[in-house]
């Protein structure tokens, strides 16, 4: 009589190849293995999606510019001190996209925005992101406790979510700039304060849907406590939505930063694509150099429809993966 | 408590310090939604379970099944009433609650959800060792994983719930339950969700647990037969209130509350003429004066309550309580039967 | 002329890992009036069976063979004679259904859509008055017809989607899954409520489950299945109680009957898992799993012998050539066999 195999259906489940027998597999060396084997799976679906690779590649590059900037560009080039060419002039073979009103080339200021306006978007959106993703978190893990105490605690915080929702950033960062001074620091700070508070509320709606399901019912059955289940549970769940949403709100970020550069409450020392639009508009640019307007201008379009491609592209990559678990 | 006295005690019928008992258990629910009612979900409950043994505790949904189990294993605060374990009643400070879930699992009844999709098998059964603090960890995850028949274990750390299989997932998440050493297991319908050649797996692995380790569980059904296969005694539940009690030869060969004799009666091959009660369980925000199931009794309806002289009693006196622990010949909560069994 | 004739058909899904077979070769004939249960678990093969039957598959799956309603080929058919076809001559009631209710719609307006779909010329209150009548038929008021899904109980969905299988009066109706996830009670109602429309009516029916006994309760004629084909075959009470194919055993016994002594205490179950449709074993799929399983059983080719008067089984142990003694008496196996890991 054969014994009956058990678990022959399982061969065909995708289980993953183990690493041929060598030094003894602990638990940590197979889940390294098994990390490496979903990232490379991840990276395969997103190259599918073929304008998520566009926007990624556009990306790749700005950043490249951006911390090359240096190498780029003598940053004496930003001075106005050393400029010697003729200010305000079209594009030459010595200056490829001309000149502004101080006779610094454009070029060089653009490369050197690149640098300073991805570094305030990118750390605004990082503060953004670690405010509302701890709030959201928070407040939908409390919210949905039914003892008083916890749904107290969701308001309140969602309250005050609210508030900051509606805060207006234009007002609140002129009045910074007047009461600090004007600088990239007064502008990060600004963006981060304004936006965080969508991003909470997503994480949150993520966060209470999490929170239904058994697993979460499990680990307080087995003794977990609240940070526990909001540490090991909750927020390796909410990731994918909150990476996929700090993607998008980079390029958020970077339009605001370039706005309120534009108004001239960023640092005029340290250029900014923002900055440069603002100096081109109040400064004549229709009787000169009219790429000096329009050089940072398209810069900030390109990176923003990078960012969102890429954004987008992540969403429909983790989605289908997020819901088929 | 070895596995072998325990089943000689329960085999013997003395009743033994209850491992985990409830007494005069109430839960009531705030209202929610346009009326504010409140819904008395468990409206007074006395079960006893023993070392070692093996309770059914069944039902139609809404009955509050789940919510007493729940509330046994500290989920849920009653509002009245005490749950014990091993006789102490159950602090509900976080340190003492978080020591209890040594003494109490729960395994519930989608494997597939209750298990976090991003965590391996590993992570999950360790889960619960890491929260306690307790050694070995690797060596005690590798003995509940065969104690739940999944050998090698190793081969198993590393796998994703979604990479199992039904039985193999349920399996693990009672794996996770056992790594704490707890001495009663709530099963929330443990094999609803599994397929049904592989229910008789998961049911027998219940058994063999309670054998070696003598672990004692709770199982909580709608499923008859599940307690017919795995239950030492059987409790039936209706609108809050156990209605009927005794072992299931007991109570699947003479069933004396109504509402068991029509569940009895629905049942495919069963030698009763099926009573198929109208209408639906009711809401347990408004409960019916008297006995709770007089508005669907068919022996009310019928006229034989009318015949023994407890038509009246049924509609408008309260039946009390059923005890935990009563005669060997387990307990009913009728007007009806109680007149007859005076007889 | 049978009402519903499936010859040969084969179903495979073309997935990203390669073809799927889902359905291999499956011959099966109903006439009208008659009922037959179609058993089995996950992966086997039969709710892809009942989507085939109305055409509703999607893109990727591969159809051969013929699907004969009252002698016409629904998969030739014309789209105009489909869409005539579909709910007017047979109807799906749905597994599920909590999902397939649009929850944003009255309950009577979802009703009465077929019966606008396809009968054009019928006014809105001459619909109204029909979905009236229907809802009466099973048993829900007719001020039902007002509220949307999500205030009706699972029981009460279930009607509903009843209520809408007949709608058109088809002379078809494939039941998928009707009363799982229904308490036992509910059950017993929608099961009555079934039978007694389909005989009042001599409506054809199909009806898929995995629970055996209830199919054998429910049904003339019963049909197992198991990955993807057709394993035993014949009277529905007679497959039940002494099935012939191992499989079909093993399922019976899954849901044990209440009170036979030989499943107290021992819940049978079988090792392993229903098989992944990609990946089914050779010669007979059920080999792996099969506690009688002979060396033959992994190389030779399965087809349906006769066991008995109108009786099929596709198991060797039927035939009369030296292998053929009955299946009688339970299978021995042992309880609860580890579960063996494969890379």
């Amino acid at each position: 009589m054969s014994a009956p195999a058990a678990g022959t259906s399982t061969a065909g489940r995708g289980g993953p190849a183990l690493p041929p027998s060598g030094p003894p597999l602990t638990p940590r060396r197979l889940a390294q293995a098994r990390r490496k084997a979903a990232l490379a799976r991840f990276w395969r679906e997103f190259r599918r999606d073929r304008r998520g690779m566009v926007g990624l590649i556009v990306l790749a590059v700005m950043i490249a510019v951006a911390l090359l900037a240096p190498v780029l560009a003598n940053s004496r080039g930003l001075n106005p001190i050393y400029a010697t060419a003729t200010p305000n002039t079209g594009p030459s073979l010595h200056d490829l996209l001309g000149t502004d009103n101080d006779g610094r080339s454009v070029l060089t200021l653009l490369i050197w925005g690149a640098r300073n306006s991805l570094l305030v978007g990118f750390t605004a959106t990082l503060i953004s992101m670690l405010i509302g993703a701890l709030v959201g978190v928070v407040a939908g893990h409390f919210g949905s406790i039914r003892a008083r105490a916890g749904r107290l605690t969701d308001n309140l915080m969602m309250r005050v979510t609210d508030w900051f929702l509606v805060v207006p950033f234009l007002p609140l960062a002129m009045v910074l700039a007047r009461t600090i001074g004007p600088s990239l620091g007064v502008i990060i700070l600004v963006i981060g304060l304004t936006s965080w508070a969508g991003t909470a509320r997503i994480v949150r709606a993520q966060a209470l849907a999490v929170e239904t399901r058994p697993y979460l019912e499990r680990a307080k059955a087995l003794g977990a406590g609240h940070w526990h289940q909001m540490y090991r549970h909750v927020l390796p769940n909410v990731m994918p939505l909150l990476l996929a949403n700090t993607i998008l709100t980079v390029a958020g970020t970077i339009l605001a930063e370039t706005t309120l550069s534009f108004l001239g409450l960023g640092d005029p020392i340290r250029p900014t694509w923002g900055e440069m639009l603002g100096a081109a508009y109040s400064n004549g640019v229709g009787t000169g150099n009219i790429v000096w307007l329009l050089a940072p201008g398209i810069a900030v379009i390109v990176v923003v429809m990078a960012f969102t491609l890429v954004g987008h592209a992540l969403e429909a990559v983790l989605d289908p993966k997020l819901r088929g678990r | 408590m070895t596995p072998s006295s325990s089943q000689a005690a329960v085999a013997s019928g003395v009743r033994a310090t209850p491992i985990l008992s409830t007494a005069g258990v109430r839960v009531e629910f705030a209202g929610r939604g346009r009326r504010r009612a409140v819904a008395t979900a468990v409206d007074g409950v006395n079960l006893d379970i023993a070392p070692g043994e093996i309770v059914a505790l069944v039902g139609e949904s809404g009955c509050g099944k789940t919510t007493l189990a729940r509330t046994m294993l500290g989920l849920e605060r009653p509002t009245s009433g005490v749950v014990r374990f091993a006789g102490q009643p159950l602090s509900y400070r976080s340190r003492a609650l978080r020591g209890y879930r040594r003494s109490v699992q729960l395994v519930l009844q989608d494997p597939t959800g209750s298990l976090n999709p991003r965590h391996t098998v590993y992570e999950a059964i360790a889960e619960g060792v890491r929260i306690h603090r307790l050694d070995n960890e690797e060596a005690r995850v590798a003995d509940a994983l065969a104690r739940c028949g999944l050998r090698p274990p190793e081969r198993f750390f590393q796998r994703y719930p979604h990479e199992l299989s039904g039985g193999q997932r349920q399996r693990v998440v009672i794996a996770g339950a056992l790594v704490l050493e707890p001495s009663v297991l709530v099963a929330d319908e443990p094999v609803a969700s599994l397929d049904a050649s592989v229910r008789g797996e998961i049911l027998s692995l219940l058994l063999r647990l309670r054998d070696e380790l003598g672990l004692a569980a709770l199982v909580v059904t709608h499923d008859l037969g599940l307690a017919w296969n795995i239950a030492d005694r059987l409790a039936v539940m209706y609108l809050g209130r156990i209605v009927e009690v005794g072992t299931p030869e007991q109570v699947f060969a003479d069933p004396r509350h109504p509402y068991t004799r029509a569940l009895m009666s629905v049942l495919p091959e069963s030698p009763i003429e099926p009573i198929v009660l109208a209408g639906e369980p009711p809401d347990p925000t408004r409960i019916p004066p008297g006995c709770r199931f007089h508005p669907r009794c068919p022996e009310l309806a019928s006229g034989a309550a009318a015949g023994a002289g407890v038509a009246e009693r049924c509609t408008s006196v309260a039946l009390p309580v059923l005890p935990a622990a009563g005669p060997a010949q387990g307990q009913v909560s009728c007007h009806l039967a109680q007149a007859v069994s005076r007889d | 002329m049978p009402l519903l004739e499936l010859r040969d058909l084969t179903i495979t899904y073309r997935t990203e890992g390669g073809p799927v077979p889902a359905v291999r070769g499956v011959n099966l004939s109903l006439e009208a009036g008659q009922t037959l249960g179609l058993a089995g678990e996950s992966g086997c093969g039969k709710s892809t069976i009942a989507a085939s039957v109305l055409r509703l598959l999607p893109l990727s799956a591969k159809v051969t063979g013929q699907i004969l309603f009252n002698g016409e080929d629904v998969l030739t058919m014309n789209w105009g004679r489909l869409r005539a076809v579909r709910w007017a001559g047979a109807s799906i009631v749905f597994q599920g259904a909590l999902h397939s209710l649009n929850p944003v719609r009255k309950i009577g307006r979802q009703i009465g859509e077929p019966i606008l779909l396809h009968e054009p010329d019928v006014s809105k209150e001459a619909a109204g008055r029909r979905v009236t009548d229907l809802l009466r038929s099973v048993g829900l008021p007719a001020d039902r017809a007002d509220s949307y899904p999500h205030e009706l109980s699972g029981g009460q969905k279930q009607r509903v989607m009843i209520a809408m299988a007949l709608a058109c009066s088809p002379n078809l109706i494939i039941a998928d899954e009707p009363t799982t996830a229904l308490d036992v009670m509910i059950q017993a109602q929608v099961l009555n409520l079934i039978g007694g429309l389909v005989a009042d009516r001599g409506i054809g029916m199909i009806m898929i489950s995995h629970d055996l006994s209830v199919l054998s309760a429910t049904c003339q004629r019963l049909a197992v299945m198991y990955a993807g084909r057709i394993v035993e075959e014949g009277p529905a009470h007679q497959v039940f109680t002494d099935a012939r194919h191992p499989y079909a055993e093993a399922l019976a016994w899954a849901f044990p009957i209440i009170g036979d002594v030989r499943t107290r205490m021992s819940p049978r179950g079988l090792p392993g898992d229903p098989p992944d449709p990609a990946d089914v074993p050779s010669g007979c799929s059920f080999h792996p799993r099969c506690a009688v399983a002979r060396p033959t059983c992994s190389t030779r080719d399965m087809e349906l012998w006769p066991a008995g008067e109108g009786r099929r089984a596709a198991c060797v142990r039927v035939l009369p050539d030296g292998h053929g003694e009955s299946a009688a008496g339970p299978v021995e196996q042992e309880n609860d066999q580890p579960e063996e890991a494969v890379s």
